[in-house]
């Protein structure tokens, strides 16, 4: 492989991995933070791309598009999280394969949703920014993966920052860290989850404009995310928002790689085998605490 | 004796309530999932069939029921879906799901029971199975009939040098292996390929390495998310100027809804179809015009030229079969199947032994002039330009890709 398109693989593995870890942020709070098993994540992101599209027939870019549905979606995650204490968590230690089979049915309500309403047709969104492509000479970068490049890093930062310099941020960490002993300091952990979970689900909204950004949705796509996404969280280290970009570009920039080098196929496995090996190393995941 | 009279007329109700019982015909066929929007559209054309045979008595003078499930283009599905029809349902016709991937895995469950089925496009599905009662309804028969029309297109236009790209699944893999099998006995040389899995987000990166290695020609084997997706990295990232070919087995490229949201990405794409405005089979404008309305009403692929027609004309097969034999034995209808032409709004049909078409015909058409989000202009000739089989050709090629791109 030529120098230059090894740079260019590398390029590429950088605007891919950005797009996995904005995907997978919000499951790293859900899942990572909160230990909740919300299998459901990719479908309600698949919902976030198709509310965009709705949005998109009235005008609206997508990005904005997506941010605007934000509120709507943490009100959407504040409701799912207190229906799944309410129904399984405060009902004790078997929770999590309920709730298990709780998230895959929500997830599998939101497809057969997506399907009564638009059918089973792929959808697509227009703006400015796809379709065309930043041209550095023969080097030409989709505009579409710069976005969700700059999408990625924005909401790496304002999660991080949130978490780590808010009075409701460090909350949501001590939560993660410790419920009983918040519990005895007066603070209510389920409604600090409640309120983790809505952001969780708030910035899927954002997540979801981005997949319909990059590529056409269909109701069933949330399929091809389930694994990635955990993927990515497990190998951040589960919790860490950093560690989410860092494993996002891991498996992006591998990916592209072997993809020039030994051949798509080959991607995946080599991806998932470099997770088996990290967690090998290091089972707590690369930022793990 | 009064023993035997009951049992008598035990057997003459059984047998008239055998007579009077509905022709059970059963099919898995996707709804969702990435094949869903054709599978619904074939769906419908199917429905046309029955409720016009029915209109005419049915089929031996009992009525004639569709029984449907959705295989969610998922091929693990099938298997379960089929048995259900057979053992549970009834059936006593099998219609196969429509594409390769979700019919492979019931090839050896009907060749072991000895079944009748009735292809539903799928690719060389029969090739290791050699299952002697597979008809297929789709225009191709090996990866000579469908890659030919788009090698010797390429070839008289000067193209030496040839790119693959493939989806790592059944169809693509068959298609692929056999185009570069062609290529190679042609000729041409081969400078790029590459297997992708089926879960590819993005193609930028193999859309640079094509254009790195510069070929003549791209032949493609995409299913339909992958076809898009394909599409639109191609306009972003380009091919590069040696390109003169870009296209060949696209799978979702014949969707209306694909069509309408690509619009103008399509222009130059050269690619396979199994019927476009232009080509003149008796009946085909009449069903199209009853299908535009049904499509409407049940919100499906308003156009219907790719999937319907052929999937109508599985029924129309199967009605005139059923006439000639006066019988559903399988076994009968397949003798029959294989020894007689059948007329259809695709035109005549017959098979050679190995179940697929004996006169393939499969157009490869090139997209020019299309606008961005308009669907009534694919009803317009020369839309879709036919540059292959010479009986339907519309007109030559424009090439290089990157000049047809631009709506030459």
């Amino acid at each position: 492989m030529s120098f230059e398109l090894l740079l260019e693989a590398i390029v590429f593995g950088v605007l891919l991995g950005c797009f996995y870890a904005a995907v997978s942020i919000g499951l790293s709070v859900a899942f990572g933070l909160l230990d909740v098993p919300h299998v459901a994540h990719p479908a309600i992101m698949v919902l976030g791309s198709y509310c965009t599209y709705v949005l998109g027939r009235y005008g609206w870019d997508p990005i904005v598009a997506g941010i605007a549905l934000m509120p709507l979606f943490f009100l959407l995650g504040v409701a799912i999280y207190r229906f799944y204490y309410e129904s399984f968590e405060k009902r004790g230690s078997d929770a999590g394969v309920r709730g298990l089979a709780f998230f895959f049915g929500l997830a599998f309500i939101i497809e057969v949703g997506l399907i009564l309403v638009f059918g089973v047709d792929q959808r697509m969104v227009e703006a400015a920014y796809i379709g065309r492509s930043l041209a550095l000479g023969e080097f030409r970068i989709p505009w579409r993966m710069v976005v969700a490049f700059g999408v990625a890093l924005a909401l790496t930062a304002g999660l991080t920052i949130y978490l780590s310099r808010t009075f409701t941020g460090r909350a949501i960490k001590a939560v993660a860290q410790d419920e009983p002993a918040l519990r005895l300091m007066g603070a209510n952990p389920v409604r600090i989850k409640q309120w983790a979970f809505g952001i969780a689900t708030g910035v899927t909204a954002l997540a979801g404009a981005m997949l319909i950004v990059v590529g056409p949705v269909e109701p069933s796509l949330d399929r091809v995310y389930i694994g990635r996404t955990f993927a990515v969280v497990v190998l951040a280290g589960l919790g860490s928002m950093t560690g989410t970009l860092a494993a996002g570009l891991i498996l992006g920039i591998s990916e592209s790689i072997v993809l020039m080098q030994f051949g798509a196929s080959w991607a995946p496995a080599v991806a998932f085998g470099l997770l088996l090996v990290a967690l090998g190393i290091r089972p707590q995941g690369l930022f793990g605490r | 004796m009064r023993f035997v009279s009951f049992i008598l007329g035990l057997a003459f109700s059984a047998a008239a309530l055998a007579q009077s019982a509905p022709v059970k015909i059963g099919i898995g066929i996707a709804q969702t999932g990435t094949l869903g929007g054709g599978g619904k559209a074939a769906l419908l054309a199917l429905q046309m069939w029955v409720e016009d045979v029915n209109a005419r008595g049915g089929l031996l003078g009992r009525k004639v029921e569709l029984l449907a499930y959705d295989d969610q283009s998922n091929p693990a599905t099938t298997p379960g879906i089929y048995t259900k029809l057979l053992d549970v349902d009834k059936v006593d016709l099998l219609i196969a799901p429509y594409g390769t991937v979700p019919t492979a895995p019931i090839m050896p469950l009907v060749k072991q029971r000895g079944l009748l089925l009735m292809g539903n496009f799928s690719f060389q599905v029969n090739h290791t199975v050699k299952h002697d009662m597979w008809f297929n309804n789709a225009p191709w028969g090996d990866a000579t009939s469908w890659t030919e029309g788009f090698l010797r297109i390429g070839q008289n236009i000067g193209a030496q040098t040839i790119a693959f790209i493939a989806a790592d699944q059944e169809f693509a893999q068959n298609l692929a292996n056999g185009a570069k099998e062609i290529a190679k006995k042609s000729g041409l040389k081969t400078v790029y390929e590459q297997n992708y899995p089926p879960a590819t987000v993005d193609f930028s990166a193999m859309i640079r390495a094509i254009r790195a290695a510069k070929p003549d020609m791209v032949f493609v084997c995409s299913y339909p998310n992958d076809s898009v997706a394909i599409v639109r990295a191609v306009n972003e990232i380009g091919v590069g100027p040696t390109v003169k070919l870009f296209g060949g087995g696209m799978v979702g490229l014949q969707f209306t809804p694909v069509m309408e949201s690509l619009g103008s990405s399509l222009n130059g794409i050269v690619n396979y179809h199994s019927y476009v405005p232009g080509m003149k089979y008796p009946g085909i404008e009449d069903f199209l015009q009853r299908y535009a309305k049904k499509a409407a009403e049940a919100k499906v692929d308003p156009l219907g030229f790719y999937l319907p027609p052929f999937n109508y004309a599985i029924g129309q097969i199967l009605e005139q079969a059923v006439a000639a034999t006066k019988s559903l034995d399988q076994k009968l209808l397949a003798k029959h199947l294989h020894g007689h032409e059948f007329n259809t709004i695709v035109g005549p049909i017959s098979w050679g032994p190995d179940g697929e078409r004996a006169r393939p015909a499969v157009p490869m058409i090139q997209f020019r002039n299309v606008a961005d989000k308009n669907v009534e202009q694919f009803r317009q000739i020369g839309k879709q330009v036919i540059l292959h089989p010479p009986q339907f050709k519309s007109g030559d090629p424009v090439v290089p890709y990157e000049k047809a791109r631009g709506g030459n």
